[in-house]
């Protein structure tokens, strides 16, 4: 049996204040029925992830609340992994598949923020943390500037190269119709923005974002006929590691993120240079560079320099002869372009995933994307998703 | 027709500027300057409230005027009234002498209770119930200091004595002549401050889009349908400046050249005194404008609404400008004159520390 990705779909992400989470779900959802070319009926299971609609809307009982909104009247679950509800949430829909339960299932990630104060979204995201880190006081964008001086300080790391994370992200945003920015980023405005958590400044930062993205999954037998458009899960794997970073071995690395890696190279018999595209984790410019390394994309110490370089950038991380072949990172934007709805991220992930090994994904396409992953983290590292897709 | 008699207006002498604020804070100043597009705001003296400086706006809107008992209507328009309860509007018309046979009210509805109170003195004047009413818009504007708006939050104040024109005998002249006016509102929770708490809170980025220009456009566009003008045929405009790019942004949107808009934009010399903003640049453009021009005109409060007018000068108009420079008394007299303070002044006479 293997798993196919049939229909994929996300809502525009942004400051969408005249949306309701309702809207957004039947836009994505209907969008990914559409695009799969069946009806609500063949749907068996709805996983729905989700991070914040407890403490920030007072809503809980989101599975039975979307299958309600959607019309499906199906078992319906809600996931929360805090920032990995999204790629958590397909990963339990690719676990339900495989138990023989389903055969196939819709995932909604959907999340609502800006409707509540800053301050109140910010203590929300902290419910991902450790009880000792709420108790001192810390966010996470202090967290990551803890990872992001570990990291300077041990492989002299600047904040021009995290800087540059943010500008490559906006260039790739830029091309994305359903991103949040649309402007083009120089390392320059980053370094002149405010800080926030020294050495992270706003622009190093991912927004706080609205939006919804969903997939549909189904699984095919042998023999079964596999559609143009369907795109094969290869690997669904996640890892977990301490809530607090005290607690971590080490300050330059997540261990969640290199042993779901691991698995899931394992699982889809593949080697890391062996990715075309990945969508990764930039809640920070920091945890993209963490992410690059952690993946095996480069060595430890060696991804920053590659990122400024040009190295993942669209159009020119493949246009370099004589250099070792290097994936384009983040082409939808990501977190810090496409924007952070923190239960869609994960979802949304894929779906970028989906158009760009389709071949369908217009101005940023990444020409000849065959392998396509996607990294999906959970608070500053306690949880992490890795999914691999592979088209044919 | 119901029009303007005479106005006056008041801008406390002291000013910051918005780069001590910032450097304050640690904020780049070059950046915050750019970014709200205000360099200086005016400040509060330590005796000052929304009481006084509506009292010293409507000194000099009413001050040639001999028969003050016939004002009937006193509206104070702020957010910064020094009483919850005990009304400020009693207090500026027992010190202006009006007497006693006048309908006080105070007037909330953020930054634009004043213009709310021209329209309703200009509805009590047209139906005949009264002959003359004073409106008022004055702030000694809140903000907690950190927040963004401390940048931009100033103190000032604008009185309009509004009267009828029918030419019957004992009426005053109007100087400008009322021409339409409209008003657009929605609940829209765009900036608050609950009874109790000292400084309002916001909702960042939401109180452009869906506030601002969502309202100001709406009301722009019932004036226009309403009367048939388009910006071409209209002189100035006025809109609130809640900062330096608002303002200039629907006036772009709307059609106005920055020409016509630029009389108005007081903001980018005492930033904005709230209920006083959009008043206040409409005199300053009163002060400058020659008869037979029109003035386009929209307030904006938050929570949320705005009020359209459409304005004609008249010819009486120039006797009036005459009387206000000889006085010194022009909003430019009143925007250069001024003694700058250091940030721990400033938090001084706000009463902050």
């Amino acid at each position: 049996m293997k798993i196919y990705i049939i229909g994929a779909s996300t809502t525009k992400f942004g400051e969408l204040w005249g949306i309701s989470p309702r809207t957004l779900a039947r836009e994505a959802v209907g969008g990914a029925l559409t695009d799969a070319g069946i009806k609500p009926a063949a749907v068996e299971a709805l996983f729905v992830g989700n991070m914040l609609s407890g403490m920030l809307g007072g809503q809980e009982h989101l599975g039975a609340f979307f299958a309600d909104e959607l019309g499906l009247g199906v078992p319906a679950f809600k996931i929360e992994g805090a920032c990995a509800s999204g790629g958590l949430a397909i990963h339990a829909a690719v676990a339900g598949i495989l138990s023989g339960q389903y055969k196939t299932v819709a995932v909604l990630g959907v999340e609502k923020m800006t409707d509540h104060k800053p301050e109140d979204v910010a203590t929300a995201l902290m419910g991902a943390g450790s009880e000792e880190e709420r108790l001192a006081g810390a966010t996470f964008p202090g967290l990551y500037a803890m990872l992001a001086r570990a990291h300077m300080a041990k492989f002299g790391t600047s904040e021009e190269q995290l800087a540059a994370v943010a500008a490559k992200n906006h260039f790739h945003a830029t091309l994305n119709p359903n991103a949040q920015f649309h402007n083009a980023l120089t390392v320059e405005q980053v370094m002149r923005s405010s800080k926030i958590a020294d050495p992270l400044k706003l622009l190093d930062c991912s927004p706080i974002s609205d939006g919804a993205s969903a997939v549909i999954l189904t699984a095919k037998s042998k023999g079964q006929r596999v559609k143009s458009k369907d795109v094969e899960i290869v690997a669904s794997a996640v890892a977990t590691d301490t809530l607090g970073l005290a607690q971590r071995e080490s300050l330059t690395e997540l261990k969640a993120t290199k042993e779901a890696a691991k698995k899931a190279y394992k699982q889809a018999g593949i080697e890391p240079k062996d990715v075309d595209m990945a969508e990764v984790h930039d809640c920070f410019t920091i945890a993209e560079v963490l992410a690059m390394e952690d993946l095996g994309f480069y060595e430890k110490g060696k991804a920053a320099k590659a990122i400024a370089s040009g190295d993942t950038t669209l159009r020119l991380a493949h246009a370099r002869s004589g250099q070792a072949r290097h994936p384009v990172i983040n082409p939808s934007g990501g977190l810090k372009g496409c924007g952070h709805p923190v239960g869609a991220t994960g979802v949304k992930q894929l779906v970028e995933l989906v158009e760009q090994l389709r071949g369908t994904a217009g101005k940023r396409q990444v020409s000849g994307a065959k392998i396509g992953l996607a990294q999906n983290v959970g608070g500053s590292g306690a949880t992490a998703v890795v999914h691999i897709l592979k088209y044919e | 027709m119901v029009g303007i008699v005479s106005y006056g207006t008041y801008i406390p002498q002291y000013r910051i500027n918005v780069s001590d604020i910032a450097r304050a804070w640690k904020k780049e100043p070059s950046e915050v300057v750019g970014a709200l597009g205000v360099a200086e705001k005016s400040v509060p003296g330590t005796d000052e409230d929304a009481v006084t400086i509506a009292l010293e706006a409507g000194i000099r809107a009413i001050g040639g005027i001999r028969e003050r008992g016939e004002i009937e209507a006193l509206f104070v328009g702020s957010e910064s009234h020094p009483y919850a309860v005990n009304p400020t509007s009693t207090i500026v018309g027992e010190l202006l002498g009006i007497g006693n046979n006048y309908l006080a009210a105070d007037l909330e509805f953020a930054c634009k209770a004043g213009t709310a109170g021209m329209q309703a003195i200009a509805g009590l004047i047209a139906s005949g119930h009264i002959r003359y009413g004073l409106a008022i818009g004055a702030d000694t504007a809140q903000s907690k200091p950190h927040d963004v708006l401390e940048y931009t939050s100033a103190a000032a104040g604008a009185a309009f004595l509004l009267g009828g024109n029918k030419g019957s005998k004992g009426d005053k002249g109007v100087i400008a002549e009322l021409f339409a006016y409209t008003s657009y509102s929605s609940d829209t929770p765009d900036f608050w401050r609950r009874d109790g708490i000292r400084y309002p809170s916001h909702a960042g980025r939401f109180t452009g889009e869906p506030a601002y220009f969502a309202h100001v456009m709406g009301a722009a566009r019932l004036i226009m349908e309403k009367t048939k003008i388009t910006p071409e045929t209209v002189d100035y405009c006025v809109f609130h400046m809640p900062n330096g790019k608002f303002p200039r942004d629907v006036a772009k949107r709307l059609g106005f050249t920055p020409e016509q808009l630029a009389p108005s934009l007081t903001v980018d010399h005492i930033g904005n005194p709230y209920s006083a903003s959009a008043m206040l640049g409409f005199a300053a453009v009163l002060d400058i404008a020659k008869p037979g021009q029109k003035i386009f005109m929209v307030s904006y409060g938050s929570g949320a609404g705005s009020d359209g007018f459409l304005w004609e000068a008249t010819a009486a108009l120039r006797q009036f400008q005459t009387v206000r420079q000889k006085d010194n008394k022009t909003v430019r007299e009143q925007m250069e004159k001024k003694t700058y303070v250091d940030y721990v002044e400033y938090l001084k006479q706000t009463h902050k520390i």
